[in-house]
């Protein structure tokens, strides 16, 4: 099966680069971004199938990135992660077209699943195209 | 907070409404008592000043009178005709008739001698030369004698004329009866302390007073009295420690002095009845606004006092909530900056654990070390991540669910859950359901929770054998449901009770409790628009209440 190519969008340098490290492991195209502009930057330049995507950030926030990569790239899966658990920015990103809104710490496996489940859905909705 | 001190409140409004409502009544009713007395001792003065003088003038006009008839009838008679024993007897009969005040009339020669006595004493041989009055009469022509005993020993008066005809001269004498001529005076003698009497020049009693004294006695007067004046001297005098009202006068016929006492206490009796009449009434009308005062005071003190009592609890409630609301945010900030580390470290430890499936890590001796310190870290991240989660939960502000609930019901189901860990303690659950409650729309999941709570927190309380009574009514006028959960646990001390709704708050050790439920309770009933009061007694249990608006 071929495996999803995941951007990760996140402020948190350490945390980024661990997560691409061993997203990487296990057979993912993993790329990442310090913040919003530069996630949309590289979208231009290259196809991702999922973003994973930080809410609370410096400068243009989770929200505000999701929507413009729902305007522009509308194939890409967005997976919203957060440490902070507001509920009116999950059911906002949620109605936004955000695939799956999870908590951090998460737990990798978790994880995993719904990059899984989003990367199915891509290629469902891009099957009915 | 200031509180206001009510008792001081209550006692200051009190004495400045009575100050200001009593302060005029009392100077106008004083004022009026004051002019209202004056004008009567006026009255009164004025009263016995006319009293002085015209009793003076009777007595002048009555001494006038007598010495006019002795002048007329000397001037009648001659010599001859006066010194006839038998003639004389005659006029003096006949003056009798129409003059009661004559005792004897005698007619004496400038020797001294009697010539001719008409009356009932014996005094023919008796000479008169030597006499004071004798003198007088034959200096002046015409004399009143004081009163004096005289040769009968017997006090008396006597008016004297002299008649001169030709070379012949003769007096005569007529004697008043003295006890004729004090009736008349003392016909003034008023009311029960009232009095008068004559004193001559030497403060000798000439009539006999009503009280202490006898004719011919000296007197002592509580006044002093001057050389002959005119007129009436009127004055208000305290002899013996009482007050007596003295009227005296000069009489014009004699140096005789008229002085008549009247007892104002008497004579102000109305004055006095009047002056009681409006005490009466002053002391109706005190008490009245005394009564008045203290009632709308207190019940406007009274008033006040639920007023600050209310507004207390609700800035207790207001500050409570502006903790929660405060708390809440930080919880979450507090939580999002911890998780992103957590995520981190989570992350690490994952990398580790990929990194360890290679072969040539699993060969190196410490591989179960590492993999075992790896494994902790984990385990621990994942502890940590328990508490942020439930402080992001603690802080989530979610819509409830509403939904008509049956209190009752719901307080009977929840209590299901705990009922073997009650059996087990020997705790006796009474339930003092009411039935037909009026529903309250509510989150019944939330609502569970809190009541879940409340339970829990009094079987912990409890411990072992004990009771845990619950209780749910109705309060139609406030239209508010309330659920009530009295256990016989430890009690809660005062200074605890206060913070038992904060957040992270435990008596609990730790890793036993996280602090947390009383404070969700209390946000949960909150956001329903309820409250939640508390009260405990250490030793003998506590009570929370939870109040709820019953739905429209």
């Amino acid at each position: 099966m071929v495996q999803a190519r995941v951007l990760v969008v996140d402020d948190e340098r350490d945390f980024n680069e661990t997560i691409v490290k061993r997203l990487t492991r296990r057979g993912f195209y993993a790329e990442t971004a310090l913040s919003g502009p530069a996630a949309l930057e590289i979208l231009s330049r290259q196809a991702f199938d999922v973003a994973l995507l930080d809410i609370m950030m410096p400068g243009m926030d989770g929200i505000e990135v999701l929507r413009e990569v729902k305007r522009r790239y509308p194939g890409v899966e967005v997976i919203l992660l957060t440490g902070h658990a507001s509920v009116e920015s999950g059911v906002q990103g949620m109605s936004m077209g955000a695939n799956a809104y999870l908590i951090k710490p998460v737990d990798f496996e978790e994880l995993l699943g719904a990059i899984a489940q989003a990367y199915e859905r891509k290629i469902i909705v891009a099957g009915n195209d | 907070m200031k509180t206001l001190d009510f008792k001081r409140l209550r006692f200051v409004i009190i004495l400045f409404t009575l100050g200001f409502s009593l302060l005029p009544l009392l100077v106008l009713g004083l004022g009026v008592k004051q002019r209202f007395s004056s004008a009567y001792q006026d009255a009164l003065q004025g009263s016995l000043r006319t009293l002085v003088e015209s009793k003076r003038n009777a007595i002048d006009l009555f001494l006038t009178e007598r010495m006019a008839q002795l002048s007329t009838l000397a001037s009648a008679l001659t010599y001859e005709e006066a010194a006839d024993r038998e003639n004389l007897e005659r006029l003096f009969t006949q003056m009798q008739t129409t003059s009661r005040y004559y005792i004897d009339l005698g007619v004496i020669g400038l020797d001294g001698n009697h010539l001719a006595y008409a009356g009932p004493y014996n005094l023919g041989g008796i000479n008169y030369k030597n006499e004071e009055w004798f003198a007088k009469v034959v200096a002046k022509g015409v004399y009143i004698s004081d009163v004096f005993m005289g040769f009968r020993q017997y006090p008396h008066i006597i008016i004297a004329v002299l008649r001169r005809e030709g070379g012949k001269s003769w007096i005569l004498r007529a004697t008043i009866d003295s006890d004729a001529f004090e009736s008349f005076v003392k016909r003034v003698q008023m009311g029960r302390k009232g009095d008068a009497f004559l004193i001559n020049d030497k403060h000798m009693l000439q009539t006999k007073p009503r009280f202490g004294g006898n004719v011919m006695e000296d007197m002592e007067l509580p006044f002093r009295v001057d050389t002959r004046f005119s007129g009436a001297r009127v004055q208000d005098l305290v002899v013996n420690h009482r007050r007596y009202l003295y009227g005296w006068t000069w009489i014009e016929n004699k140096d005789w002095l008229l002085v008549i006492r009247e007892d104002p206490e008497e004579e102000l009796r109305p004055l006095f009845e009047a002056e009681h009449l409006i005490w009466i009434v002053l002391a109706g009308g005190v008490a009245l606004i005394i009564a008045g005062t203290v009632l709308v005071t207190n019940s406007m003190v009274r008033r006040l006092e639920n007023a600050e009592r209310e507004k207390a609890n609700l800035d207790a409630n207001l500050t409570q909530s502006g903790k929660m609301a405060a708390l809440g945010k930080m919880a979450a900030g507090v939580a999002h900056e911890i998780n992103n580390p957590l995520a981190i470290i989570r992350e690490q430890a994952g990398w580790i654990k990929d990194l360890m499936e290679e072969p040539e890590v699993k060969a190196i001796p410490q591989f179960k070390e590492i993999s075992d310190s790896v494994h902790r870290i984990e385990h621990h991240v994942e502890r940590a991540k328990n508490v942020t989660h439930r402080m992001l939960g603690f802080a989530r502000r979610m819509e409830p669910v509403m939904q008509a609930v049956d209190v009752s019901k719901l307080l009977a189901e929840t209590v299901q859950f705990l009922k073997t860990e009650a059996l087990l303690r020997n705790i006796d659950i009474r339930h003092n359901l009411a039935d037909n409650l009026p529903t309250t729309n509510s989150d019944p999941t939330q609502l569970q929770q809190v009541f879940l709570n409340l339970i829990d927190n009094a079987i912990d309380a409890i411990g072992k054998n004990g009771q845990l009574s619950l209780t749910t009514s109705y309060d139609s006028s406030r239209h508010e449901i309330s659920a009530v959960f009295t256990d016989t646990g430890c009690g809660i001390p005062p200074e605890t009770l206060n913070n038992i709704f904060d957040p992270f708050f435990t008596t609990k050790k730790p890793g036993e409790g996280t602090g947390l439920g009383l404070s969700i309770a209390f946000g949960i009933i909150e956001k329903l628009g309820g409250r939640i009061n508390v009260t405990s007694t250490v030793g003998e249990g506590t009570t929370f209440t939870v109040i709820i608006p019953a739905s429209v």
